[in-house]
């Protein structure tokens, strides 16, 4: 075979070490000196970019809110992503519209969702009027404006935009479970769900660590969606690490603290990563 | 007689759990439809509509405030500044990623599966950590506020996801329509064009869905490089026009409405293509 010379991966290589490695080991370096808009020379400062992230209310509390929307929606997500699977993996007439329906929030731009739903969630907004009309009015709240549920709003439509995303990921998966297998399973008398449990999710494994490792990383780096529709407040209480690094580098100019809460990111997102990536590597074959 | 009772019980009861399922998926789909109603419901409400009630119908469906939004949201500029950035976008991330990823699956050599590593590292890395350098980058070279930034940065940007793609499709790929070309006498440019283009055409149909969607919906780097300026793209102007219409909650919807209408009819029209792109591949 004649060989492909290598000319083949110059183009992609430099626009990827362009847009890609060469910022971000600049910016790791950032990460470590006092650097600010002004261009005055940079100092390293060690690491007291870091210090001063785990003592400053709003990085603190976007560290524990990115890891809690990262877990939450990752969980949840994965959880309704297969009963929907499930539900309309099915001979339901209506399976193929509803797909298309569940999955269509996930083609949307978030900077929209974020919008729709900021509106939805206001005091006096479509959301609390329908649970009054229902009779609910108990569980009205001021959704995104009170920040003891600011959060789990945040959370609510992160999952309402992704759910469908996880749903056709599971629906491919689903494809590859064997009729025959179930049927030898109903024979053999496992119920309902003895199949689910004992047939089904075990030969759907692919498919969740596919699942759960795009909600994971998205979801860590969580932006557009928070930046919109509570720019991190009320207070602290929906600041994530993605928005509160885009403040301190574009807002105050601090483009060294910027860079250390960037590589904070960074190592969170790769720590569990870590854990994924023999799944990933199991998908890239199916494809 | 009791057996033939026993099926047709069977059988009904069959036919009710599929009519109760089938109507409790309807509902359920009903409620998750909701904010959609509410996006097509204020679009069309007039001012003292809206004021009565967020949830009512309209009671005349207010056009005037999609004309509206369309002249003063300077949405028909950038409606085309995002169609040309995603087209350009688009066609840089086939050409780079297939001729990359046909090196990186065919050379078997450690420099580059080393390569094909680092690309993939790309899936993971948070683009913040690369921000404000590569910002500057583009204020130094003159960029800021052209198509040329952003172009530059969505090719890089999805590359890794563009070459995964393509790397797993030419693995699987088997190679005889290649040799055969070689042993005809064409060199590797020649069967790359000639033959092993025409065959990734599947998965070329998966990487423009895919990298249209995510380059069609971004905001944070298109914030930074063209936000207020003549080159804004679609999430950018809805992002300003939030702003500018502050509590006008209908020319709002109208202007998202306008925004999202071109995504809507192209995914109706390839739904299926799309729902299997996303399937098998994963969102950047």
């Amino acid at each position: 075979m004649a060989r492909i010379p290598y000319a083949f991966v110059v183009p992609a290589l430099l626009l990827y070490g362009l847009v890609v490695l060469y910022p971000t080991v600049a910016g790791g370096v950032y990460a470590f000196t006092d650097w600010t808009g002004r261009r005055v020379a940079p100092s390293f400062t060690g690491l007291a970019n870091f210090a001063e992230l785990l003592a400053a209310p709003a990085a603190r509390s976007a560290l524990r809110n990115t890891l809690l929307i990262a877990l939450s929606t990752t969980v949840l997500q994965t959880v309704l992503g297969l009963a929907l699977a499930l539900a309309l993996h099915s001979s339901l007439r209506s399976r193929h519209l509803l797909r298309t329906l569940f999955f269509a929030p996930a083609l949307l731009p978030p900077v929209i969702v974020g919008f729709l739903w900021q509106y939805i969630l206001t005091p006096q907004g479509p959301l609390n009027e329908a649970l009054g009309a229902v009779g609910l009015s108990a569980l009205q709240q001021n959704w995104l404006g009170d920040a003891s549920i600011a959060l789990a709003s945040v959370i609510g439509v992160i999952i309402w935009q992704n759910a469908g995303l996880t749903m056709v990921i599971y629906l491919a998966g689903l494809q590859g479970v064997p009729p025959e297998l179930l049927e030898a399973a109903e024979i053999d008398g496992a119920s309902r769900w003895q199949r689910l449990r004992r047939v089904t999710i075990p030969l759907l494994i692919p498919a969740t660590t596919i699942a759960m490792s795009l909600t994971l990383i998205g979801s860590l780096k969580l932006f557009d969606q928070v930046y919109v529709m509570t720019g991190g407040g009320p207070g602290y209480a929906t600041e994530t690490l993605s928005v509160v690094m885009y403040k301190e580098a574009f807002v105050s100019g601090r483009y060294g603290y910027a860079a250390a809460i960037a590589l904070v990111l960074t190592m969170i997102v790769f720590a569990f990563a870590l854990v994924q990536l023999r799944g990933l590597r199991r998908f890239e074959v199916d494809s | 007689m009791s057996a033939t009772t026993g099926v047709r019980g069977a059988r009904a009861r069959r036919l009710t759990t599929g009519i109760a399922a089938e109507l409790g998926m309807i509902v359920v789909a009903l409620l998750f439809m909701f904010p959609f109603y509410v996006f097509l419901s204020v679009a069309l409400k007039t001012p003292a509509d809206l004021a009565a009630s967020p949830l009512s119908l309209p009671t005349d469906p207010a056009w005037a405030n999609v004309a509206d939004a369309w002249q003063r949201g300077g949405l028909g500029q950038a409606l085309t500044n995002s169609a040309i950035v995603t087209a350009l976008s688009v066609a840089g991330l086939v050409a780079c990623g297939s001729t990359a990823a046909y090196l990186l699956a065919r050379r078997a050599q450690r420099l580059s599966l080393g390569l094909y590593l680092v690309f993939l590292l790309g899936l993971m890395i948070p683009l913040q950590l690369g921000m404000v350098p590569l910002y500057q980058l583009m204020r130094d070279a003159n960029l800021l506020q052209t198509y040329t930034s952003l172009i530059i940065f969505e090719v890089g940007h999805q590359l890794p996801l563009v070459i995964f793609l393509y790397t797993g499709f030419l693995r699987a790929l088997p190679r005889e329509y290649e040799e055969a070309a070689r042993v005809d006498g064409a060199g590797p440019f020649t069967s790359f064009w000639r033959i092993v283009l025409p065959l990734l055409r599947p998965i070329t149909g998966t990487v423009v869905i895919l990298s249209s969607i995510n380059i069609w919906n971004d905001f944070l780097t298109p914030l930074l490089y063209v936000g207020g300026s003549a080159q804004q793209t679609l999430p950018v102007a809805i992002f300003a026009f939030r702003g500018e219409f502050a509590s006008q909650w209908q020319i709002i919807f109208a202007g998202m409405g306008i925004a999202i209408l071109p995504i809507l009819v192209v995914y109706f029209l390839l739904q299926k293509y799309i729902i299997k792109g996303f399937a098998s591949g994963i969102k950047g």
